[in-house]
Order: C-alpha cells, then structure tokens, then sequence
C-alpha cells in the first residue's frame, strides 16, 4: 500500500450526482435475490418452537404428535441440538440449556419439507416448564438499578462537571422534568432470514444482515469454525434499522438446524410477530431532566439522569445520555445511566441507540425551558450552542447547528409561529409549529480492506465485503471508487456483501461509506502507485483504511434543525402533520438522491416514533403484545399521508473555490467522504480559519392531502 | 398455518350444505381476516368453500326505495356504487375509512359483517382468552385496553366489533338475509351481532352452515344527509378508536328524527337508541347534541386503558351532528 499517494486530492466527478441505484431495476423486476430468496438446491424449511413463559426451566419436551406429522425431516430442541462452543453470549447460547429466560426464546425447532409443515408441526410440540416467577416491567423506582461498566459501545456511563447542585440552587430559572420513551421495536420491511448450509465441515449463510463478515467474526468461533470454514453472503438487504447489525438468535437456530441435516439448506424467516422477542429492540427509558439557567436563558446546569432495562440474560446500555455531554454549553453538566435487568427479550441497536430517545429529552427540556424563559425556541438553542465539544474542548470538525435552525425558520415560515397556545385555528384544527436539534456523531471503523483488480472487460472489480442495507452503497461507493480512480462510474464493477470478498466493518452507526468509501479511496491510490493510469489486464492491489489523524484533533458530528407543523383536532384530539422541514449539516453528500432518502426516512422515523410506535409490553406475560398493524416499528406506517418533497444541495463556498481554507481538513474529507465538513466563517476562530466545503441537505415532507381524515 | 381442503362453490345451497355437513369448514370470501387468523392459529377449518363466484355481486334499488346489497359485493365497489353514495353517504364514507385500498377490493360485504376482534389477545394465541378459547380467561382486563369496549361489556370479554361499514348499516336499520339448510332467514343487523355475555366466542347470531347472502337497507330520506367520523391514530388503515354514524332530519330548528350509532366502543356495532330519543324533538343546538351525548354514555363502563372514549365519543358526536345540522340550515 502506498501512503504517500493517500495526499493527493481527488477530483470529484461522479461524486454529488444523483446517480440512481444501480440495482434499482434488478430491485424492481424482483431479479435482486434477498437472503431468503437465494436459489438453492433442494432446500429445507425451519420454524420455531418459542417459550412461553417469561423465566423458569423446561421440565418437558413431547414431540411425538410434530414428528409423526408428514413432511416433517427433524425436531431438534435443547436435548439432541449440536454443541456450541461458547456461552459467553447468552443470546446466541441457543438450545444448549433448559433455562428459558424470556418469553418468545428459541427452545426448539422443526425442520421439514414445507414452511408450512414445519410451521404446523411446531405448533404441535408439546412443552411443560418449571416456571419461575418473572418480572418484566421497567420502573423507576426498582431497587435492584446498577450502573453498567460502560454504555454502547464504549462510552463512560457517568459524567460529572462542576457543581450542578449549586448551580441549580443558584439557577433564576429552573426545569425539573421526567420524560418516559417507550419500548420500540425495529421492524424492518425484510423479516430476518437466514438461508444455512452445512457440508464438508463448512457452513454458508445466506444472511439477511448489515455486516456479513462479521456475521461469520462472531458466529463462525460459536460453531467451532476457523473463519474460512464459514461464509456469508447478503447482496441485498431489505432495511436492517440496526436490528441486523448483528447476528440474533435465529442465525445460530439456522446454523445448528444445517448441522442437523447436513447437506441442505434450510430457510428460515422470522414471522413479523417473532420479531418482536428475537431481533432486538430499543429500551423503554425513563429520563429526569433537571435544567438551570439564567433569566436571559443561558444554561447554567444540565443534569440528565436515565433509567432503561437491559435482559437478565444479556447487556445492552443504550448511551441515552451521551447526546447531552454535547448538545449545549454549560459549566455544569452531570449525566448517568442505571439499568434493570428483566425478564425480557434482548435490547440491542435500533436506529441511532442513544440519540434518538437522548436528543428526544433533550429537546423537550429545552422547549420546556424557552416557555419558562419566555424564549423564542430557535434562540434559546443559539444561546446555548457551544463554540467547542463541551466535553472534550476540543474544535467541532464542523457544527453549524445554528445555520441549520437559521436557515429551517426562514425556509419554514417560522415568524409565523405565535407560542400562545392554541392562538391559531384553521377548519376545526388547531396548528402549531415546532423546533427540534438532531446530532450524530460521525464514526469511521478501523479494519476494511479494499481490493481493486482492472480485469478483460476493461472495467476495474472493487471489492469490499459491504453491506447495502436499502441505502444505495452499491450506487454512492461506485461513485466514490470510480473519482478515485479517475474513471467513468460505467467502468466500475462493485462487488459487495460476501465474505469472499475483503474485509469490510459493519453498516452501523452510519459509518459504512465513511469507512468503506475512505478504503476504497486507499485501494485505488495503491492501485495507481503500482499499476499507473494504463494497467494491464489482471492487475491489482488493495488497501486497508488508512487512519485519519484528525480524528484526534476534532469533535466529529453531525447536526441538524427538525422543523414539524402539527395539528390538534378541536373535537376528537386527532394529531396529524401536514408539513416537516429537516436542515442538515453532515459533511460531503455521495449521491443527493439516496441522501435525501436516508434523510426523508430518518425524519418519517421521528414522526413514526413521535407518534406510532408504541411497543406495548403486559408485564403480566413479559412480552409485546401489540404484535401486529397496531403498533409497529416500521417508519413506512407514518406514512400515508405524506408524500416527500426535498432537495439536497452539496455547496462548496467561494473560500474553498479560491483555493483557501485548511489543507489538512480537505484531505480530511477526501479520506472520509461523509466526514462532518469544516464550516462556514462565524463559527469562533477555529472553524472560520477551516472554511472548506458545506453541504446543506433540506428534506422536506408535505402532506399529499389535507390533514383531514381521508374517507 | 395447517393443511385444508378446498371447493369452489357453483351454488349457495351447495355452498351452505358443504359447511354445514362438515364441522370444520369455513365459507371463504375476501379472506381478509380468515386467512390471517389460519395464519397465526387462532382458526384451523380444514375445509375452505369459495363462495366468491356465487351471483351475490349486485346493489340493486328495491320497489320499497330501499337497496339489496349482494354478500360478495367488494367493499370498494359498495363505496364506489351511485345508490349508495347519494342515498346513504355515511355507509360509502364508511367503507372508504376501512382498511387500505387492496384489502377494500378484496373484502366482501358479507366477510366485513363476520371479520373478528382485533384484540391483541384474540389474535396471540399464547394468551388466555373466552373468545379464542372458552374458558381461559379474558387477558384483556387487566391488560392492554387501549382499543376496547365502554359498553356493553362482561366480565367474560370486553373486545369490541372493529367494523366501520357494519355501524353505518346499523345507523341505517339494515335487515341480513341468511341462506341456510332450512331456507332463507332475515335478521335486523342490530341484532345480528351479539353481547359478549356469558359465551364471548359467539359473534353473532349465525349457526354454523348459515351463509350471508344479501344485506337490505330500508329507504331513510334523511340519510342523504348522513355522515360517518372515525377517530383514529393515522388518517389512514388504522382500526377506530371510536366512530359515529348519524344521519339528522332537522327542521325549523328541530329535529325530527335521527339515527345514531357508534364504533369501536363495543362488541358489536352499537345503535345509539338513548341518543336518538333524546334528539327527536329536541332543537337542533350543541346542547341538545351533548345532552343525547350523555344519554347515551350514561351506561358507559371504562376500563383502565380507555377511560379517554367517553369524552371521545361525546366530542364526536356532538360534532357529528352540529356539521349536519348545519348542513340542514344554509
């Protein structure tokens, strides 16, 4: 690899345009093969067998009346399963115990000719237990709360700044709130599916999932495998939300259920109410906000306290607060997490863990704060952005928060926002407007590696074992690989999704083009350096992804201004929203079309989430129990009455056009595309001096009729 | 989902005998809600008999003035149809308020009359419930009650009908007529679905083997001004929380007559009789609306989870009928 060509700049051609999905037409003439849909030889089908109590032990198993069933190939339960060979996750230690600790675990499960069949006779397994006494419901006042070690992934559970006590004493103005978010499920539109075969000592999963190659890091040790000995293969992946960002218990059932038959692949796809207890979940969190200020608004205390449950069987800490030890300037800034751990299935990632219920809080505190101020809400917010991370002083990479609630309230109408409440009312409805921040911080992960090889057909094979969860990385890293080598997009041949392929991290915490598109960068650097601008046929070099030294240098994250028209029915109560604006400031966009689906989707979720989406958990039987159109996670049910209309702009200021600017923080951007951009002067010292590229992306939603009910 | 027979139906009465000589069949209509429930357990006929080819696919004007509505006309046809819209505007709008526009298509006239509670428990069969199962237990009381019934209710079952055409044919005295293996039967649709009572797995009064073949709407002059409101979650493809159907024959400021009836508070489409009485006669004022409100919600029973319904149901009410009122006076 060579480093010393990773300085050059690129020269940015196919990159900004919005290119449409390459696989777009294979997507929609059904010719993409989903995990499911793979064709295989002579497959075999799996259903589950789910507990049906919250905690105890299994103390029978008759399987008599499912094995004589016709069609049916193979029972295999906790008694007869194949061995694993850890059990350091309790989640994935599937059918190696008699211990159930969750309504809905996997305690067995069918293999036969048809789904149905496998189905049916699943139903027909006979199960007692030895059932303990369970409890299921988060409350605050348990006495049983711990501090987890750290939260997810990695960060401090607890933080402490200055005197908050005092601070608060000494507050003019005060807030002291709770705010409860619910349980939340991911409900991605592909159901979890898993297509397994096991022969000659290896196993292959077709996997339904947002990082192959480590689908195979975790599971492959977990069967007793070497890696080579496994292989995943996901091309196409039907949404994954973070829910298939890591593999659950049916790709170990699927895995042990090929052990059993070798030789044929079995399928399995998780039914829309499975997924409920075995593809992870956001925590339900109670959040204590306690907010000191001085009476022109200025925060002088932020203490944000959260209670969330994690499984008795497994820990997951969702960073509820770490969205705080960033959003506002204080002097005084204390937050914590303390955890339950219930007889519930297992929390895990689900769309931006820790922002999304985080900023959530937040952001009810501070609109709570601007009426106790009597503050416009937007000002508030500009009186309290703070000029460096408040956490680790250092320089932001990029904010520009404040020009995105600027920018949102010219763009929205927002001088037509009158507090009072109810001081406006059309036709029976009364309407209001909102404000919201958005952040995410930018993660890039260490460890892909890129191949590129210029074959016969004059086009170059780029290689990285990526995922394409429904988000375009098929489409943006083909714009990305062909700038880096200076060729036609029509040139590239992009090759994803299959552990055969390199190395590549996991589509999570939106970091997937910035770590796949900085490798790739790298890749056709070194793909230049030893093979010039004319290679010969079969040439080929890869690179793995080259470390950023800014990243120590600067606060990293994305922030944006959410803007919602909402409106209360007079007579019935009835909310809806006509219109939402979203304004953000996230560094370089790869392809404005499949970024303004990203942040289309991202706002219908907040809307869906706001709205819908309550998981509701009957703690007398320890799992949800709205499995079904009522309350689901799925951001699609927001839906139907909103029809988006946005554009996204990529701008680049007329500082960067005359060449000015921070050299380093432009090859920064090079290295990772989606890196936050250096900002536009006005910022403080540190970010005029780094005037590069801005991107504005402004997604709106309108609604595609009158908020009316639509009979 | 469990292995089953299937026969398509040339005629009704061969349809009608096939169930009823089989315990475990099933007519099959739009297969909505049936083939949900096969898939999730909560039915298992072993024997499904399409009755979608049968000639019951006409809305046709009777001498009365009334309408005869075929069991197998698609719900989108039903809204769709000109008698309808410009006769009995609540039932169209009622229709077009159910579902989403592909289960509209499918779904027949008489399957939207028969489809089942959505309870959460009904529909989960790990659960206890009466209406599943009788004699398990009802999982809802005590559970999650947001969706479920204020009147009407047991001690057995407190599930609500979720039907929105059914409660505009009961504002509109509509009669069904049944085909069984004796003949022809015709019941009023108010008492076509039942109480929950002491036996919640019985909906209606239907015997097994009785098919649907026909529902007949009176002629009602004044249902031309008629309207139907559901108060929901989404705007779209979401069950009730509570519905009214009202149709008002105002005059002079009075109202004359008035029909009334209400969705998603009980086990069945629930006829506002106390609400009625109170409106006939009365001046046609917000007052009055409230008061034939009360009337009606003075036998309302909440649960832990859906005390919100009495207001809800009182606030769209008297909106409901304050629109058609003033409707009648320009």
């Amino acid at each position: 690899m060579s480093t010393s060509l990773a300085n050059a700049p690129l020269e940015i051609r196919a990159i900004g345009l919005p290119l449409e999905r390459i696989e777009g037409r294979a997507k929609v003439t059904g010719t993409a093969p989903y995990a499911y849909e793979q064709t295989v030889a002579d497959p075999l089908y799996l259903h589950p067998v789910q507990a049906t109590i919250a905690r105890g032990k299994i103390a029978s198993i008759d399987s008599a009346a499912a094995k004589a069933l016709p069609g049916v190939v193979a029972i295999i339960t906790h008694e007869n399963a194949p061995r694993l060979a850890s059990d350091k996750d309790k989640e994935l230690w599937v059918l190696q115990s008699d211990a159930v600790g969750f309504r809905g675990q996997f305690i067995g499960a069918v293999i036969a000719q048809t789904p149905e069949v496998a189905r049916q006779a699943a139903s027909l397994v006979r199960v007692t237990y030895a059932e303990q006494p369970h409890e299921a419901e988060l409350r605050a006042d348990r006495s049983d709360l711990y501090a987890p070690k750290q939260v997810n992934p990695d960060y401090p559970t607890d933080t402490d700044e200055g005197d908050v006590e005092a601070a608060l004493k000494a507050a003019a103005v005060t807030i002291d709130q709770t705010y409860s978010t619910p349980w939340e499920n991911n409900n991605p539109m592909e159901p979890h599916t898993t297509v397994a075969t096991w022969g000659d000592g290896k196993l292959t999963l077709y996997d339904s999932t947002q990082g192959a190659h480590s689908v195979r890091t975790m599971l492959a040790p977990l069967f007793g495998l070497k890696p080579e000995q496994m292989r995943v293969i996901a091309p196409h992946v039907g949404g994954g939300f973070g829910s298939k960002g890591t593999p659950h218990a049916h790709d170990v059932l699927a895995g042990l259920a090929a052990q059993a038959v070798p030789g044929r692949p079995v399928k399995l796809a998780l039914t829309r109410q499975q997924m409920f207890s075995l593809a992870g979940y956001r925590t339900p969190t109670i959040q204590h906000f306690r907010l000191g200020a001085d009476r022109e608004g200025r925060l002088t205390a932020i203490v944000h306290e959260v209670i969330e449950q994690t499984s008795r069987i497994k820990e997951f800490a969702e960073q509820t607060a770490v969205p705080t030890r960033l959003l506002y300037a204080s002097p005084n800034r204390r937050t914590s997490h303390r955890l339950a751990a219930l007889d519930v299935p297992v929390p895990s990632w689900m769309r931006a863990p820790g922002e999304t219920p985080g900023v959530c809080g937040n952001e009810m505190a501070m609109d709570e704060l601007a009426v106790a101020c009597g503050l416009d809400p937007i000002e508030l917010r500009i009186r309290n952005d703070p000029p460096v991370d408040p956490e680790s002083g250092k320089p932001w990479s990029g904010r520009n928060l404040v020009g995105c609630l600027r920018e949102g309230a010219r763009r929205f109408g927002w001088d037509q926002r009158d507090p009072a409440p109810r001081s406006r009312e059309r036709d029976g409805w009364l309407v209001g407007l909102g404000v919201a921040s958005s952040t995410y911080p930018r993660y890039a992960m260490p460890g892909s590696v890129a191949s590129i090889r210029y074959g016969a057909d004059r086009r170059y094979a780029v290689r990285i074992g990526a995922a394409d969860i429904g988000t375009g990385t098929w489409t943006a890293l083909t714009q990305i690989a062909a700038d880096a080598l200076g060729c036609p997009v029509e040139a590239i041949r992009m090759e994803i999704g299959d552990t055969d392929q390199p190395n590549a991290t996991v589509e999570g915490g939106s970091s997937g083009i910035t770590s796949w598109g900085t490798t790739i960068v790298a890749a056709a650097r070194a793909f230049r350096a030893e093979h010039g601008d004319a290679p010969r046929e079969g040439a080929e070099a890869s690179a793995g992804m080259p470390e950023n030294p800014d990243e120590k240098r600067f606060a990293m994250h994305s922030f944006g201004a959410q803007f919602a028209e909402v409106r209360v029915n007079v007579d019935t109560g009835e909310i809806r929203v006509p219109r939402m604006l979203g304004v953000f400031s996230v560094g370089r966009i790869i392809n404005p079309r499949t970024a303004r689906s990203q942040f289309i989707g991202g706002m219908t979720m907040g809307l869906s989430m706001a709205l819908h989406e309550e998981s509701v958990m009957d703690p007398r039987f320890g799992h949800v129990v709205t499995q079904d159109r009522r309350a689901p996670a799925d951001a699609r049910r927001a839906g139907p009455a909103l029809e988006p209309d946005g554009f996204a702009r990529d701008r680049r200021d007329r500082h960067c056009r005359r060449g000015g600017g921070d050299r380093q923080r432009r090859l920064a951007r090079h290295r990772n595309p989606r890196a936050p951009p250096a900002d536009h002067a006005g910022q403080g010292p540190v970010l005029s001096a780094n005037t590069a590229t801005r991107s504005s992306v402004i997604g709106r939603l309108r609604a595609a009729r009158p908020a009316s009910d639509n009979s | 989902m469990n292995p089953f027979a299937y026969e398509r139906a040339s005629n009704a009465a061969g349809a009608v005998a096939a169930v009823a000589g089989h315990p475990g069949a099933a007519f099959l209509g739009g297969g909505t809600n049936l083939v949900d429930h096969m898939r999730l357990g909560v039915a298992s006929p072993d024997l499904l008999v399409d009755i979608t080819k049968l000639p019951f696919d006409r809305v046709e004007e009777l001498p009365s003035g009334g309408v005869r509505i075929g069991a197998g006309v698609r719900n989108s046809d039903l809204a769709a149809d000109q008698l309808i819209r410009s006769r009995y505007p609540m039932l169209s709008q009622a229709l077009l308020s159910g579902a989403s526009g592909q289960l509209r298509n499918l779904a027949t006239t008489g399957g939207n009359l028969l489809q089942r509670t959505r309870c959460v428990y009904f529909q989960d069969v790990t659960t206890p419930c009466n209406k599943r199962e009788p004699g398990t237990g009802c999982s809802a009381i005590g559970g999650y009650t947001r969706y479920h019934a204020i009147l009407g209710a047991s001690e057995h079952c407190v599930a609500v009908h979720p039907s929105d055409m059914a409660v505009a044919m009961v504002a509109l005295d509509a009669t069904v007529v049944v085909l069984g293996r004796l003949g022809e039967r015709r019941v009023k649709l108010v008492e076509f679905h039942r109480l929950p009572g002491d036996d919640p797995w019985q909906d209606t009064v239907l015997g097994h083997g009785e098919l649907i073949v026909a529902v007949e709407l009176p002629a009602l002059p004044f249902a031309t001004r008629s309207a139907y409101r559901k108060v929901r979650d989404r705007a779209s493809f979401a069950f009730a929380l509570v519905s009214v159907a009202a149709a008002l024959d105002v005059e002079g400021g009075t109202v004359r007559d008035a029909r009334v009836a209400l969705g998603g508070v009980a086990h069945k489409p629930w006829r506002a009789t106390q609400a009625e009485a109170a409106l006939r006669g009365a001046p046609a004022t917000a007052e009055s609306f409230r008061r034939a409100a009360d009337a009606e919600l003075a036998a309302a029973r909440p649960l832990d989870g859906n005390a919100y319904k009495i207001p809800m149901v009182r606030n769209t009410m008297v909106a409901v009928l304050r629109d058609l009122s003033a409707e009648a006076t320009p």
